[in-house]
């Protein structure tokens, strides 16, 4: 099981380096989203690997952490998931803006043998 | 329990909830203009209050939900803290008055994202756990991301992307960072964890240090250390004035986290962990001030030209904080509130200065006719001496005591690297200045005047104000260097932190 769960962060986060190091918006996004499931599992890791505890109060059972699984990566990992939800979302939304003001999904807005990026520099508009 | 520690987070938590509320057309900008107003009042006296409580150098612990600190969420209100809160709200004070010129009108849900934007500022400030921190580091980016797209198009949302997915990126880092810290160490109260890695295992050195190392990597990201300042001028420099304004004060709260790490966790009694990162962190501030001087000579837009005097700054902190003798500590501690105001001053003034050359902008290479150039000028010059360190305003004080404390040491290395700084800093804004206000043909009385968006006396007096706190902390530079020597002293003695957190219980909670 700790193996099962070591090369799954493992891979997720390779991908998720490698993805957001790419030049497309859309990549970048999907890069950022596996790099967070990475994370929501090592957080998760963080805890330690227990196998039949229960995660929640039991009648019966004297509450302290010899008999049940640890609690606070399980809060913790729950902030991130939605923080990290909330995060693709706007970045997703951004991304598409972007493509459509600058009719390009490249990340610089601009691809790379153009000289100048299209000039639609409008301050504060 | 006394509840003074909640309400700077309460209360522009409340502020933006309300603002929400009447935000649709048929309130118009009054009644959300009072809102607002209402609003940063009641932080104000709130801050003001906790500023008094806490001058006497006894925290003030807020247990969340009564939980016992070290299993729950502390709020952590001390010296340095309410130093922090109290220059967040003057800023957020003369932000909040150039918004409400009119930006906020053009930017939608401007006041609930700017309130809530305080809520994470305040928060990163008073909380005394490293989890909340981060959640606190979220709620300030999220709202800095709206503030910074809302209304924009084109290359700021080119800008903004590289600007979130940048954030995003050292938000996860630090996840990991938390992630692991809670495995090797099982806590994430900050005192608490003081205690502990003072007592880490050899077997778990190494783990302990690459992840404590990766948490002070993502503060120098958010703190613009080198080479992870990069995102940093090009977004601040396309935000709209009162919002680059309100973001000067956001580098500092990576040095805050930096300090509040360091200090705690790294401090002499930390055994194996003494000093972890500090020489490290000494010679990339060097390289840093170094390299953002040169910015300063090279930038061809004016508000380029003041991100980089951000990342001046942050760079003097970052040695100021490193050197780890109280002087120099105290010395950047007075320095910390100056540059923030300095800087939010000059991206006011840059925007009046933008909107009188009308389609030249702030390019500095385009010479163009100014109407009505003098009092943009006088603002420029006073808020450029302070900020190059030129006698006699708070930055020259705080300079002269900053390079006064610094160990012989050090000295040959620090003294060249702060000095040549400003050197570029003093020719960089001069040759601003020429071309921006002495080098400017008169306009033709016939010519067609350049399209001038009118400046309101609110705007003027948003950047007076702030010019003002600079001036008046170089009047009143005595006690502020005082206070900031007492915070100094604080810091370099944790174990006082420490002792208050734990001896902080639940009052009806049992443990």
């Amino acid at each position: 099981m700790e193996l099962a769960l070591a090369s799954a962060i493992g891979v997720l986060t390779m991908l998720g380096v490698y993805l957001l190091l790419r030049a497309r918006s859309f990549d970048v996004i999907l890069g950022m989203t596996f790099l967070s499931y990475a994370t929501n599992l090592l957080i998760f890791a963080g805890g330690r690997l227990v196998e039949g505890k229960a995660p929640v109060l039991k009648k019966g059972l004297d509450a302290n952490l010899g008999n049940y699984t640890d609690p606070l990566p399980q809060a913790l990992v729950l902030t991130a998931i939605v923080i990290a939800f909330a995060m693709t979302a706007v970045t997703i939304v951004l991304a598409i803006r972007s493509r459509s003001d600058n009719h390009s999904d490249h990340v610089d807005a601009h691809e790379p043998d153009e000289d100048a990026p299209p000039r639609r520099d409008e301050d504060h508009a | 329990m006394n509840h003074l520690a909640i309400l700077p987070i309460l209360i522009p938590l409340l502020g933006a909830s309300l603002s929400l509320f009447v935000e649709h057309r048929r309130y118009g900008p009054k009644v959300q203009r009072t809102v607002a107003w209402t609003a940063m009042a009641a932080l104000f006296a709130s801050v003001a209050l906790l500023f008094a409580r806490t001058a006497d150098g006894n925290a003030l612990v807020y247990l969340l939900g009564d939980w016992p600190a070290r299993l729950g969420i502390a709020l952590v209100a001390d010296r340095l803290s309410a130093w922090m809160l109290l220059t967040t709200v003057l800023l957020a004070i003369a932000c909040l008055m150039h918004a409400c010129s009119g930006w906020d009108r053009r930017a939608p849900h401007f006041h609930a994202l700017f309130q809530f934007q305080l809520v994470g500022l305040n928060g990163a400030f008073l909380t005394g756990d490293i989890f909340n921190l981060f959640v606190f580091f979220e709620v300030m980016l999220i709202a800095s991301y709206g503030l910074l797209l809302s209304g924009g198009r084109g290359l700021r949302m080119r800008i903004g992307l590289h600007y979130v997915v940048f954030n995003v990126t050292a938000s996860t880092l630090f996840l990991i960072a938390l992630g692991l810290l809670y495995a090797s160490l099982g806590s994430l109260n900050m005192a608490e964890l003081s205690q502990r890695i003072a007592e880490v295992p050899p077997s778990h050195l190494v783990l302990v240090k690459a992840t404590l190392g990766l948490l002070l990597l993502v503060f120098c990201a958010k703190a613009a250390l080198m080479p992870l300042y990069l995102w940093l001028p090009e977004s601040y420099a396309r935000a709209p004035a009162a919002v680059a304004a309100l973001f000067a004060i956001m580098t500092k709260v990576g040095l805050y986290a930096v300090l509040r790490v360091q200090t705690l966790w790294f401090g002499d009694d930390a055994g194996a962990m003494a000093g972890y990162g500090r020489d490290w962190l000494l010679w990339a501030g060097v390289a840093t001030l170094v390299l953002g001087g040169l910015g300063v000579l090279a930038a061809v837009r004016l508000r380029v030209l003041i991100s980089y005097l951000v990342v001046v700054s942050a760079a003097t902190l970052f040695i100021a904080f490193s050197v780890g003798n109280q002087q120099v500590l105290g010395a950047g501690l007075y320095y910390l509130p100056h540059s923030t105001f300095v800087a939010a001053a000059l991206f006011l003034v840059a925007d009046l200065i933008r909107r009188r050359r009308g389609g030249a902008s702030d390019r500095k290479e385009v010479i163009a006719p100014m109407p009505g150039k003098e009092t943009p000028a006088v603002l420029f010059l006073i808020a450029a001496i302070s900020v190059a360190g030129l006698p006699p305003l708070s930055g020259f004080l705080a300079k002269a005591a900053l390079l006064s404390g610094m160990p012989p040491a050090l000295t040959a290395p620090v003294w060249t690297a702060i000095l040549g700084s400003s050197l570029l800093v003093i020719m960089g804004l001069a040759r601003g200045g020429i071309r921006l206000f002495w080098r400017v043909p008169n306009a033709e009385p016939d010519a067609p005047r350049p399209r001038k968006a009118p400046t309101r006396r609110i705007e003027l007096l948003a950047a007076c104000l702030l010019l003002v706190y600079g001036i008046g902390m170089t009047v009143f530079a005595a006690p502020l260097m005082r206070h900031a020597d007492a915070i100094a002293s604080d810091l370099l003695q944790p174990s006082g932190y420490v002792e208050q957190v734990r001896a902080t219980t639940p009052e009806i909670r049992q443990p």
